[in-house]
């Protein structure tokens, strides 16, 4: 007597190929994903250059200021205009002097808007001369083309 | 009689689903976090506080100067090197400080030509890039020559 198994069979797709493709893309996303993008800001549009290069070594004591294209001046998190960025700069200068270091080691990066006044970016770099900083570094984007 | 269906193999398959569940969320969090990095680059500009030098300026030293002007919107309408009127265009820049410094004149260093960068209060940042990449340098195939290294500000006009 033939007896004939009840079992019904569940249509179960085979995921290997979807976990295969899955496991790849995260490797791909790993690999590709910069945790450093501290240092970039989303109000900020950088102009480009065809001159500039990565720096092989990264600045030391780096004073990181974008300038957003109203003027506010953005550093470490705060918002600061001109007349006030000097109570913010002094700020980073303690810290730089509590590791002993000079007010000449720090460097002052300027992230400024491509299309912010120039006089701005100007009033910037005047405020930090006053607090005896005299590096400054005009970040840029580079342009390949 | 009873017949047993013994040859029905139980499959020991693990269950994925929890795996599946935390895989896709870890893809989730990469694809958003995911960001393109653009490369960037510094021009150095080294700027003591004016009277705080203490090297003597050498009066025949003088740096050179270019004035760039722009219009109510902030677009640049005329620029001049040393008091010669260059128009808008950046090429005529840098041909024109390339006939000034030489190209035998030690760009590197100290000694290098200097240049003092005098701009209107509302002109676009991009144009003093633009115009300090013209000074700076030009490529030449895949080499950069340097011009002139030693950028300044003038005082900013309000």
């Amino acid at each position: 007597m033939k007896v004939k198994s009840k079992k019904v069979d569940l249509a179960e797709g085979d995921l290997t190929p979807m976990i295969d493709m899955v496991f790849q893309l995260i490797a791909f996303f790993m690999v590709l994903i910069n945790f450093a993008q501290t240092e970039s800001n989303d109000r900020v549009k950088l102009p480009s250059s065809q001159l500039v290069k990565p720096p092989e070594v990264p600045l030391e004591f780096p004073i990181i200021l974008h300038v957003a294209q109203d003027g506010e001046i953005i550093l470490g998190g705060d918002d600061y205009t001109a007349e006030t960025l000097r109570v913010g700069l002094q700020k980073e200068l303690a810290v730089i002097k509590a590791e002993g270091k000079t007010v000449e080691d720090a460097n002052v990066v300027i992230r400024a808007h491509k299309d912010t006044s120039a006089g701005d970016v100007q009033e910037v770099i005047r405020v930090a001369q006053e607090q005896k900083l005299e590096n400054f570094a005009l970040r840029v984007k580079e342009d390949n083309s | 009689m009873k017949i047993r269906n013994g040859e029905e193999a139980q499959k020991s398959g693990l269950n994925m689903t929890s795996m599946i569940d935390v895989v896709f969320l870890l893809l989730i969090f990469f694809v958003m976090t995911f960001k393109i990095v653009e490369l960037e680059g510094d021009f150095s500009v080294r700027m003591p506080l004016a009277g705080s030098d203490s090297m003597t300026m050498d009066p025949t030293d003088l740096p050179l100067k270019l004035r760039l002007q722009a219009d109510e919107d902030g677009k640049l309408t005329t620029m001049s090197l040393n008091e010669i009127s260059l128009g808008t265009d950046f090429d005529q820049l840098r041909a024109n400080v390339v006939q000034l410094i030489g190209t035998t004149a030690p760009a590197e260093g100290e000694d290098g030509p200097e240049i003092e960068i005098d701009t209107d209060y509302n002109l676009r940042y991009e144009y003093v890039i633009r115009s300090i990449t013209a000074v700076s340098g030009y490529k030449d195939g895949n080499e950069v020559v340097k011009l002139i290294e030693k950028i300044k500000f003038a005082k900013p006009r309000r």
